[in-house]
């Protein structure tokens, strides 16, 4: 009960931080959505090009971008602040599980808004069925990459090149993520059945959430 | 009763370099210790080492009742309160939010924040976020987070440091309390007389070794 009542604050602050400070709708989300922009005008008028490809770039924004937003939150922790947790009996895991939760929610708001913004600014082709897909890929692609970013950032709490590290961990980790969600898509358009794609996405949330428990409180240890 | 502190014979070593060396100190309860030291005599590292967030990697300590050997910190660190250089404050959040966040992650009762905010002179600013207040006023909020959490062990690292003399009052009242309460604190200082005013033992911290100031 305890593990969860810290769990739920730490992400109602990171929400209510989040809206105060807006750093993914003023700064993450026009920045992709100008993205998005660019990849037309750099392939030219080939707009059949444009439109199957869509989805594919929808992935690699999503990803990159996303990664800022699953970085951005464990960079706020200053030493002092952590030192204070610890002081007040907040659980590391509680912490990793809380820090999950705010992010997956600002992540799936995120790459909602950037599917939107593929589908008016793209156009891409979209299979039967295709939507229920995406929205349901999106979301366990939203979960996992948040639990990445926030395991980087414990991984690399307290140093002092840690953006750059956490990036070089998130981005080879993120794969198979990228692969599911849009391999989930794919699948729909050759009619080989998505089950293995989903199952491959969660199956990476749940592997993720694990080790994020798992590890949280030996890695707040070893950084302090 | 059991010492508040116990360190015999304690070393600490940070990105492996010897920070204390041979440390020995007691804490009665109702004890309070003033240490002293020149800059990167190693005060925070024996600080954070008396609050369980730093291991010793020689000598013995305990600390309430539990040592490091116990595995199980964690029931010791929620009865530590400390003061450290920096406010450990949310800056995007108000001064009453910040106080809900400590008592709901330390499970309190929230019912005391009004109290708390009235013993620290804060009722009216309340509602001011944490980056627009003064390093005073932000350091108020963290004696009214300790007025919470009530801790028995309370660790003090330069927290009078450029603070007013109503606040320092505050302080002292602070560590009396902790003192009625039957626990202890640590205090660490560049100044004597805020060390001579709130302690009753003095030591001296030097090149990792701690000594007797008089």
């Amino acid at each position: 009960m305890r593990f969860w009542r810290q769990a739920f604050e730490i992400a109602r602050v990171d929400l209510i931080v989040e809206r105060r400070l807006g750093d993914t709708i003023r700064i993450v989300v026009p920045f992709a959505v100008v993205a998005l922009v660019v990849f037309p005008l750099a392939l030219g008028s080939r707009i059949t090009l444009v439109s199957e490809v869509g989805f594919g770039i929808y992935w690699a924004l999503g990803i990159l971008f996303g990664m800022q937003i699953a970085l951005r939150q464990s960079a706020a922790d200053t030493p002092e602040r952590r030192d204070l947790q610890a002081l007040l009996g907040l659980e590391p895991a509680a912490r990793f599980v809380g820090r999950s939760l705010s992010g997956g929610v600002l992540m799936a708001g995120f790459l909602i808004v950037l599917l939107v913004a593929t589908t008016v600014l793209l156009d891409p082709e979209v299979p039967d069925g295709g939507w229920s897909v995406l929205v349901i890929s999106t979301v366990l692609v939203a979960i996992g990459l948040t639990e990445l970013g926030t395991l980087a950032g414990e991984v690399t709490s307290g140093l002092r090149s840690r953006t750059a590290l956490a990036s070089l961990i998130v981005a080879p980790l993120a794969l198979p993520l990228v692969i599911g969600g849009s391999q989930s898509v794919q699948a729909l358009e050759r009619d080989t059945g998505i089950l293995t794609w989903i199952l491959l996405l969660i199956a990476g949330d749940l592997a993720l959430a694990v080790a994020g428990v798992a590890l949280a409180k030996p890695l707040e240890e070893a950084t302090r | 009763m059991d010492p508040i502190v116990e360190f015999e014979n304690v070393g600490v070593s940070l990105g492996g370099r010897r920070i204390l060396a041979g440390i020995d100190l007691k804490l009665a309860p109702g004890g309070r210790v003033g240490i002293v030291g020149p800059n990167g005599s190693g005060k925070t590292t024996l600080v954070r080492t008396a609050a369980t967030l730093l291991s010793i990697d020689s000598g013995r300590a305990v600390v309430l009742g539990l040592g490091a050997e116990s595995g199980d910190l964690s029931r010791a660190r929620s009865a530590i309160g400390l003061i450290g250089h920096q406010p450990a404050l949310i800056p995007e959040l108000t001064l009453i939010e910040n106080l809900t966040h400590v008592a709901r992650l330390a499970a309190i009762d929230t019912g005391r924040i009004q109290h708390a905010l009235e013993v620290v002179g804060l009722s009216e600013a309340a509602d001011r976020r944490a980056s627009a207040c003064s390093f005073g006023m932000r350091r108020r909020i963290e004696i009214a987070h300790l007025l919470l959490t009530k801790p028995r062990l309370l660790l003090l690292d330069e927290a009078a440091a450029g603070l007013d003399a109503s606040a320092r009052q505050l302080i002292a009242a602070l560590v009396r309390s902790v003192g009625d309460r039957g626990g202890g604190t640590i205090v660490v200082s560049h100044d004597l007389n805020q060390l001579d005013s709130l302690c009753d033992h003095v030591l001296t911290l030097s090149s990792g070794r701690l000594e007797e100031a008089r």
